[in-house]
């Protein structure tokens, strides 16, 4: 019997090689479960559930939602936009009035970076990471290495770029923790502008070429440029962007392997990918998302086992 | 700690024997029935009771599934662990089939509870009934009780039942540990 060795899932960085395993073995168990006629299970019907968004999210907040439901949680969601944050109420207040109403799990995003792991040195109730800021979204390399493990076998040997906005990508930090981990390969691949300093300190490699970094890997994820957090010019044009480091049907005939494309959505179609791309075989894209629900069901199932 | 041999191989050669004759004595061909092993030790059991069924009985075709009741336990945050699951395979539905649940030991009858939740997300039975290898008698929690049993045992609480099987733990035999 094994068991996660955090109360929380505030980032990779803070799990180990066994945790992400634990979780993925979990997972495989949920995916057959979401397979049935019948999808649901009743492990959590005394669990209440906090869903708060202080940022814009779809697919991450119905992901969860989902999960909780099919564990049989109770479930209640929070979007900072109808509420009384706008009336200058603090973090802590908003989360401590949800937890009177006697709520045993949380699941945030938020703009700032360590939200999550401030309210949980600061509440009582078990935190999930749904995204903080440019600083780690842990459930989404979860599902992402994952995806890689069901399509692949295996995560540990494999070559992975993670290709576009590493700069401002919670999604490239927690991926880089999740597969160094796990023994996989990084590079990271974009324009300089948009690529950290010192970024190899992590143990990625550096590539600004796109051609040379996808003949070398077995899995490019493509991130999505994030216009809302751009707030100056970091490369010219998005057609500028687009020649650079978008993905085409032309250049991946043209490599000397067959790849996996990966996306985290949503996709700017035509921008970091093409069409016909995104919807090929070599695209696992909507396996990420079905995955997505298992792999957050095996997080939630498991740090809802260790509240007493 | 002392154990005593409950049951020796060939006591439950003999006893997996009986229990499949009682079985096709009800089921004939198994046309319309299904064999459902508890996970994680139930599927010993079954699997024994398909290969006797299928090789010195003749039955042609036996539908056996696994299905794993840790998502529907009753005790979920009440010990110190986390319930850790198995793999359920069931490729077939329940819908209108007799089903027999197998399991090795019927204690409090909790995993017999769970696992009657467990078979609703396959469909709708016409009938359940459940064999199990032994029956520790005086220690139900629940009104349940098996259709077909193995042998019947009056453990008191502080012992432990121990089912080892060839295939898994090296040998057939069953013990009684007194911890």
């Amino acid at each position: 019997m094994s068991e996660l060795s955090v109360k929380h899932l505030l980032g990779i960085k803070y799990l180990n090689e066994k945790d992400i395993q634990l979780i993925f073995e979990t997972a495989d168990h949920f995916k057959e479960v979401i397979n049935r006629s019948i999808k649901k299970v009743p492990s959590l019907r005394d669990i209440t559930i906090a869903n708060i968004f202080f940022e814009n999210s779809t697919r991450t907040k119905l992901s969860f939602e989902l999960a909780e439901k099919r564990l049989s949680a109770d479930v209640i969601n929070f979007s900072a936009g109808q509420s009384s944050v706008k009336k200058g109420e603090t973090l802590i207040d908003t989360v401590n009035n949800i937890l009177s109403m006697k709520v045993d799990m949380v699941v945030m995003r938020h703009p700032n970076p360590g939200a999550g792991i401030f309210l949980s040195k600061h509440v009582n109730a078990s935190i999930v990471n749904a995204g903080d800021g440019a600083h780690e979204h842990p459930t989404q390399a979860l599902l992402d290495s994952y995806s890689i493990r069901e399509k692949l076998g295996d995560v540990a040997g494999k070559n992975v770029v993670i290709v576009g906005d590493i700069l401002h990508s919670r999604v490239a930090l927690s991926n880089i923790f999740a597969l160094k981990l796990q023994g996989a390969n990084v590079k990271v691949c974009g324009p300089k502008t948009l690529l950290p300093k010192h970024v190899e300190s992590l143990g990625v490699e550096v590539e600004t070429d796109l051609r040379k970094a996808l003949n070398w890997c077995d899995v490019a994820n493509m991130l999505r440029i994030q216009n809302e957090r751009l707030d100056i010019s970091y490369f010219p044009t998005t057609r500028e962007y687009t020649q650079q480091f978008g993905v085409n049907r032309t250049l991946l005939e043209s490599l000397n392997k067959e790849i996996v494309i990966m996306h985290p959505g949503p996709i700017n179609r035509g921008v970091e990918i093409t069409s016909d791309v995104a919807d090929s075989n070599q695209s696992i894209i909507l396996n990420q998302v079905e995955n997505g629900v298992a792999i957050r069901m095996a997080v939630i199932y498991l740090l809802a086992s260790k509240i007493k | 700690m002392s154990q005593k041999v409950l049951l020796s191989e060939k006591e439950i050669n003999i006893i997996l024997h009986r229990l499949a004759c009682q079985l096709l004595e009800n089921h004939l061909d198994f046309s319309n029935t299904v064999l459902i092993g508890i996970q994680p030790r139930g599927t010993f059991v079954a699997e024994r009771l398909t290969k006797i069924l299928k090789e010195e009985y003749k039955v042609k075709h036996i539908d056996l599934g696994f299905l794993d009741i840790t998502f529907y336990r009753d005790d979920f945050r009440r010990g110190d662990k986390t319930l850790e699951a198995t793999a359920t395979s069931i490729n077939f539905l329940v819908e209108d089939k007799n089903v027999v649940l197998i399991d090795d030991v019927l204690y409090t009858g909790r995993s017999i509870n769970a696992a009657l939740t467990a078979l609703q997300s396959f469909g709708r039975p016409k009938d359940v009934e459940l064999l199990t290898l032994i029956d520790r008698r005086f220690s139900r929690h629940l009104p349940i009780q098996p259709n077909y049993r193995g042998r019947q045992v009056d453990a008191i609480n502080n012992e432990k039942v121990k089912v080892m099987w060839k295939e898994n733990d090296g040998k057939d035999v069953i013990y009684l540990i007194n911890k």
